[in-house]
């Protein structure tokens, strides 16, 4: 099968018409978005507007009822689980940030490198040169070497944050999905943090649902403004942050 | 298993255990049978028996503890594991009684006599042979859990409710193994069991044998039990432990791994079940009682769970303890002790024994490093007035 001639679009991701109710309440409605390969598109929205039901629904977590969500153009995701959506290549940082407390720092990297997941696979798994090289990288890239070997749970609040990102680079995903990174985080953090995301979209596409607008303007990309499950208003940050609905429902006058 | 997963599984605390329980598999049994009945230091043979069944019991308590532990799998129905092994040993030991029972029937068992059943039910076929009841022992646990575990982790059943249909798992099994024509001897189980490869049950010879067996058991159960949980997969145990979703958006195919662990536990407990039939001489359906799977699991907790060493420790402590208080005045009591003992343990060592001693043992250490980095500075005066400009 040649993969070129089967493919429905030229988008990274691409939902079409996508709707989710849970028990009568429409949590997403007639969704659709396109994500180019190597885009970084920022998702903004009040409250309850199904930022994390349409991140849940692209990592596997939720069916939509009806619509369409593919992958790279050719891959419907609404068929497969959690697991096998992460092997083609979705990583996602949640929004409260879970990292494997009990474990180090190193291990948690360990963990999410994209390397052989298997039951055997990691049985009988011996460290290599190169994953620890990639470790290290990704160490240095979230500016936490010197606390490599301390337990995950020990870290600041900002710096799970950066290990959790730490831990989509070492994931290596075509596409990450990062929600709300900055949460919580000082002006600094913020500022490195988005520093850290333009450096990451140079080789690979990202989604981030962020609530910080200060953060959305610095990073300077396509802006999507989502409400009550569909999207509002898409464009550059000043044409959405002027947009008439936008201010009425999310920014206030 | 390689010989790096095994030097890289053995810390101190590891090499100490497994040298104790090397030293008692070797020393109980030879000071059982070498040293006159009257010396001080000879162990009678009804303590290598007693202690033979704690060392069945410690096994069944690692087997717990790799899943409970490590994986977060609540399992309150392992008893079943240890019992259906218990019974693939002791169909081996009642095929052995040949013309010895009551009946002198050279094929069935005295119970199928009494029942009047003509031939022997195709599932007693071949327990004549050791090899197939030692491969049974294995198996048919092995073979329950993988089951079990196929439908409940694909489906997500996880925490209470796992641990309720485990219950329900149990019981079930208690009820059919009740039922005389079940064929597996009704309420009475097996028992007058003669001899195991052609040796006495009953001789010093081969309790002290036993005993050392189900010692040899739990260092090579610990041993497997370890490489597990220190290699990769030992981690990724951990991390469906701690956030399972987590690990699922990570790529790791979480039920193959709760399903893997559950089933070599399951094979352990039905080793543990196994060597501890012909040690005691009886195997009965209420060794599927919902309550013993129940203790088990609080043995783990005693003794810390996620040590693996804490849950030998654990089952060896209560069980003395329950060998000690039900032999006296206090007997009637045991059950509200061991209630107070879980209540107590989970309000003040969540931990248990050796979780509390390792975090104790690490603090210390801690401000050992702290106080030998603190000397030195003193010793060098360069140093000092720098190191204090860092803490500030």
């Amino acid at each position: 099968m040649n993969v070129m001639d089967t493919r429905a679009t030229s988008a990274m991701l691409y939902l079409d018409g996508v709707h989710v109710s849970f028990d009568g309440f429409h949590a997403i409605n007639n969704l659709s978005l396109t994500l180019e390969p190597g885009e970084m598109r920022a998702i903004i929205g009040p409250n309850g507007a199904g930022k994390t039901t349409m991140m849940d629904i692209i990592t596997g977590k939720t069916k939509p009822d009806e619509g369409t969500v593919l992958f790279d153009g050719v891959t419907d995701l609404t068929r497969l689980d959690e697991t096998r959506i992460a092997e083609l290549g979705i990583g996602r940082k949640f929004q409260k940030p879970t990292v494997f407390e009990s474990q180090t720092v190193q291990d948690n990297l360990l963990l999410a490198l994209n390397v052989d997941h298997s039951v055997r696979g990691t049985l009988f798994w011996r460290g290599s040169k190169a994953e620890s090289e990639r470790i290290d990288k990704v160490l240095e890239t979230i500016r936490l070497t010197d606390a490599r070997n301390r337990l995950a749970g020990s870290l600041s609040h900002g710096q799970k944050q950066w290990l959790e990102i730490g831990m989509l680079l070492a994931q290596d995903p075509k596409l990450l999905l990062v929600d709300e990174p900055v949460a919580g985080m000082t002006d600094v953090e913020t500022h490195l943090t988005a520093e850290l995301l333009k450096e990451i979209n140079k080789t690979h596409t990202v989604m981030v649902v962020e609530h910080d607008m200060t953060f959305v303007r610095e990073l300077g990309v396509k802006v999507t403004c989502l409400h009550e499950g569909t999207v509002l208003a898409e464009g550059t940050i000043d044409q959405v942050s002027s947009n008439e609905r936008v201010i009425e429902v999310y920014l206030g006058r | 298993m390689t010989p790096h997963m095994l030097t890289r599984s053995l810390d101190r605390s590891a090499t100490i255990f497994l040298a104790i329980v090397a030293a008692c598999g070797i020393l109980i049994p030879l000071s059982n049978l070498l040293l006159p009945a009257n010396s001080f230091l000879q162990v009678p043979t009804y303590l290598v028996a007693l202690w033979g069944k704690y060392v069945c019991y410690a096994i069944l308590a690692l087997s717990i503890d790799l899943i409970w532990g490590y994986c977060g799998i609540l399992s309150l129905g392992h008893g079943a594991f240890f019992a259906l092994g218990g019974y693939a040993m002791g169909m081996y030991l009642m095929r052995q009684i040949g013309t010895r029972g009551v009946y002198g029937n050279p094929i069935l068992p005295d119970f199928m006599v009494f029942l009047n059943w003509q031939k022997l039910p195709w599932y007693w076929y071949g327990f004549d042979m050791f090899w197939f009841a030692a491969l049974m022992v294995l198996v048919v646990p092995g073979l329950l859990a993988f089951c079990f575990g196929w439908l409940a982790f694909r489906s997500r059943v996880t925490g209470v409710y796992l641990s309720i249909i485990t219950q329900a798992m149990t019981y079930a099994l208690l009820l059919a193994f009740f039922r005389n024509d079940f064929g597996f001897g009704g309420n009475n189980g097996l028992t007058d069991f003669k001899d195991i490869l052609g040796f006495n049950v009953q001789a010093e010879g081969t309790r002290a044998a036993l005993f050392a067996l189900s010692c040899l058991a739990l260092i090579v159960g610990f041993l497997i039990c370890r490489a597990i949980v220190s290699s990769k997969l030992g981690k990724v145990l951990i991390a469906v432990r701690d956030a399972e979703s987590r690990t699922r958006f990570l790529g790791y195919r979480v039920e193959s791994y709760k399903l893997f662990v559950f089933t070599v536990s399951a094979c352990m407990a039905g080793v543990a079940g196994a060597l501890y039939v012909p040690q005691v001489g009886i195997i009965n359906p209420s060794e599927f009682a919902p309550g013993n799977s129940i203790e088990a699991v609080i043995w783990v907790a005693v003794g810390g769970r996620g040590t693996l060493v804490g849950a030998a420790l654990g089952a060896v402590v209560v069980n003395y303890a329950k060998t000690f208080f039900t032999s006296g005045v206090l007997a009637p009591y045991w059950l509200f002790m061991l209630g107070a003992l879980f209540i107590l343990v989970t309000l003040l060592l969540p931990k248990g024994i050796v979780g509390t001693f390792n975090a104790w043992w690490d603090q210390s250490k801690e401000k050992r490093t702290a106080a030998a980095i603190a000397s030195a500075a003193a010793e060098d005066g360069v140093t000092e007035p720098k190191m204090a400009e860092e803490r500030s």
